[in-house]
């Protein structure tokens, strides 16, 4: 067992999760006055995940990232503030406008950056943990994934290299029923993507993305698993995204009201909130502070990266190369 | 009968018109359909843009959306045309040869050549490419250049939309392997496209406008910037002569050539960055073959050695424009 959490944590857990849900949403909204260019790939209804798996993590821990990598990084520790600023291609952003929403990274927290190929991480994980393992540093990789992303070779080869070379990585498939519009119940060949673990002699664990408190304990075994010394595993979440694959999507794909079922009755946010109130863990007043607190922000975070300047010309040539 | 259709609209009557014809054709690709396995619209998509929509219904069992498996199936589209098929695969976007490129540079480029002439393998490989959406850096690539080194393989760039419907059903029936590379910025571009089927072949550039004072050589959508620079170039009386190439595997090297030593001056305009790109190559084969009759040196207009930026600022500045395209020209008729 994982021990309970204490207030402070369960704050920061609730806090994390707002933080991601308020911020996609808010993207969604400005999305759809055609400010934000590019391709942008919402994280809500996901938090769960990203929350529960990066509160075990520490800054020397790496992840590896998807398309739909905000709620990841935001987890991870990068600053939403630089964060949004990156969305709207600012000189401000965390990688100075360079990147975008698809390729938000921060190595200094351990994030190894959100990827616009699909299966990408997986590999690049297996390195981190190999960095970490030579020099004997008990530092772990965690991989998310998506469903579609668990049919890409470089995912199976990456899984059978953490399990012969015993890295310490998670694999996280965040299974949320849909690679774009294909279901997974079509591109996957087995029930479940956690059923693919024996092939690979690891542990293959399922646990429902909606609950906060099932993530944190599956993925506290997994990481300390891997932090002894044991090897890797295969964490299957569960889940659902709130919105299309990309912004501009209009989900003929989906069946009508699948969201709206979901939102009414099994959203991470309202169930953590439930349950911690009702066990008298946190006050209404705890939660309502922190709703409070995580709007301001992103509503400054908005204004700043509105305000914000563009890179600079001068900015095309550089950070191609270290030297050259 | 000619009608306006966009050049999404002739990419999507090509694909129609073969799959009727021929029953061997087939569609592949993730989302190409769009929608298996999932409870709502089976065709929902029909591709990521929409390109292959309505295709599903009419040829049943023969437009198959895949797992995103791209080594898996641009591999299986390989082997499926070596085995009597005409696959016509979608990669998506053209960065994703990444994942996929052994199973066609190592795998469909090399047979025919390896097995002493004996195999034939007619795939096609449909892909977007280019620059201008804000997609970043892995998904506004050109990489032509890149299939056009490998012998073996057959590279084609529409710039318009009767180019793309003739050349994609040339494509199609060609028996050797094709890179089909589609500009996401001409999806909506409008032309003359007839409404029967017929073939643009390889190898056969198409001269867009003459002129006698400088040749401009430009591919996919660097040929509309190319019309729009010669336009004000005119007003300025300097006539030029725009050359596509259509294909850059074969490319006819007979109408460049025949191009330049009559003007004696050559642009080349290419979206891709400029190292090993079909603009230092063009560049490389108009020294070799027309140094004497050369009146300046040769003008590259090409992005810089940079990967794509995401912000708008810089991604303007990083796409060879109609400006530069001019500054270019200026400098080659300055010369001398
Ligand atoms: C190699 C590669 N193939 C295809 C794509 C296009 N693409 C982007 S996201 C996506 C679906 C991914 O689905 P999944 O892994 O389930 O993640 P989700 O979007 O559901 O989070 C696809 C096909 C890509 N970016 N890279
Ligand atoms: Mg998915």
């Amino acid at each position: 067992m994982t021990s309970p959490l204490n207030r402070e944590a369960l704050l920061q857990a609730y806090r994390t999760m707002r933080i991601i849900r308020d911020f996609e949403e808010r993207v969604h909204v400005d999305f759809a006055t055609g400010e934000i260019p590019g391709f942008v790939h919402l994280y809500a209804g996901e938090e769960a995940s990203a929350t529960g798996i990066c509160m075990h993590l520490n800054r020397k821990d790496y992840i590896a990232s998807t398309h739909r990598g905000h709620g990841h990084c935001i987890a991870k520790g990068v600053d939403p503030v630089s964060m949004m600023a990156e969305i709207w291609g600012k000189a401000t952003g965390t990688c100075k406008g360079k990147g975008g929403s698809m390729h938000i990274a921060d190595l200094e927290v351990g994030m190894l950056g959100a990827n616009g190929i699909v299966g990408g991480g997986g590999p690049l994980i297996c390195g981190t943990a190999l960095a970490s393992k030579i020099r004997g540093e008990n530092n772990v990789g965690v991989c998310f994934f998506g469903d579609g992303a668990s049919n890409q070779g470089t995912i199976f080869e990456a899984m059978n290299l953490a399990s012969v070379w015993k890295l310490p990585v998670i694999f996280v498939a965040e299974n949320n029923g849909y690679a774009e519009a294909t279901s997974s119940n079509f591109s996957v060949a087995v029930d479940n993507i956690a059923d693919r673990a024996s092939a690979f002699g690891m542990p293959g664990v399922i646990v429902d993305g909606f609950d906060f408190f099932a993530v944190y304990e599956a993925a506290g075994e997994a990481i300390k698993r891997a932090r002894e010394g044991h090897g890797p595993t295969l964490l299957e979440v569960k889940l659902s995204r709130y919105y299309g694959h990309f912004e501009g999507d209009q989900q003929t794909y989906r069946a009508p009201g699948e969201v709206q079922k979901l939102r009414e009755t099994k959203d991470c946010l309202m169930q953590f909130a439930k349950r911690v109130t009702s066990r008298g863990e946190l006050s209404a007043a705890d939660i309502e502070a922190i709703d409070a607190e995580v709007k301001a922000m992103i509503d400054a975070s908005v204004v700043k990266a509105k305000a914000d300047p563009l890179p600079a010309p001068s900015e095309l040539m550089t950070d191609v190369y270290v030297s050259y | 009968m000619a009608r306006k259709i966009t050049y999404q609209q002739a990419i999507n009557e090509a694909l129609d018109q073969e799959m009727t014809r021929d029953p061997s054709v087939i569609v592949m690709g993730e989302d190409v359909a769009g929608g298996a396995g999932s409870p709502g619209e089976d065709d929902a998509w029909g591709g990521v843009l929409g390109v292959t929509k309505g295709l599903y219904a009419k040829h049943p069992g023969r437009v198959m959306d895949t797992p995103i498996s791209e080594s898996g199936y641009i591999g299986a589209a390989v082997g499926a045309a070596c085995n009597g098929l005409r696959p016509v695969a979608e990669l998506m976007f053209i960065d994703f040869m990444g994942v996929c490129f052994d199973q066609i540079f190592n795998q469909a480029a090399k047979f025919r050549y390896m097995f002493g002439g004996k195999a034939k393998t007619p795939v096609v490989i449909r892909a977007m490419y280019g620059a201008g959406f804000r997609a970043a850096a892995q998904h506004s690539q050109c990489l032509y250049n890149m299939f056009t080194h490998v012998p073996g393989l057959k590279v084609v760039v529409p710039s318009n939309p009767y180019d793309a419907k003739g050349l994609l059903i040339q494509s199609i029936r060609d028996n050797d392997p094709v890179i089909f590379l589609e500009h996401k910025a001409l999806y909506t571009m409008e032309g003359d496209v007839p409404a029967e089927s017929y073939i643009v072949p390889f190898g056969e550039a198409a001269v867009v406008q003459e002129g006698d004072d400088v040749t401009i050589v430009a591919i996919g959508r660097m040929v509309n910037y190319a019309k729009e620079a010669a336009a004000n170039l005119r007003k300025k009386g300097i006539q030029c002569e725009i050359i596509d190439p259509r294909t850059t595997s074969p490319l006819d090297t007979d109408t460049i050539l025949e191009s330049v030593e009559r003007t004696g001056r050559l642009v080349v305009v290419d979206e891709s960055s400029p190292r090993c790109s079909m603009a230092s190559d063009i560049s490389g084969f108009i020294a070799q073959e027309a140094f004497g009759a050369l009146k300046a040196p040769i003008q590259m207009v090409t992005a810089p050695h940079v990967p794509v930026p995401f912000a708008a600022s810089l991604e303007d500045l990083y796409i060879p424009s109609p400006a530069r395209i001019e500054e270019a020209v200026m400098k080659v008729k300055e010369y001398r």
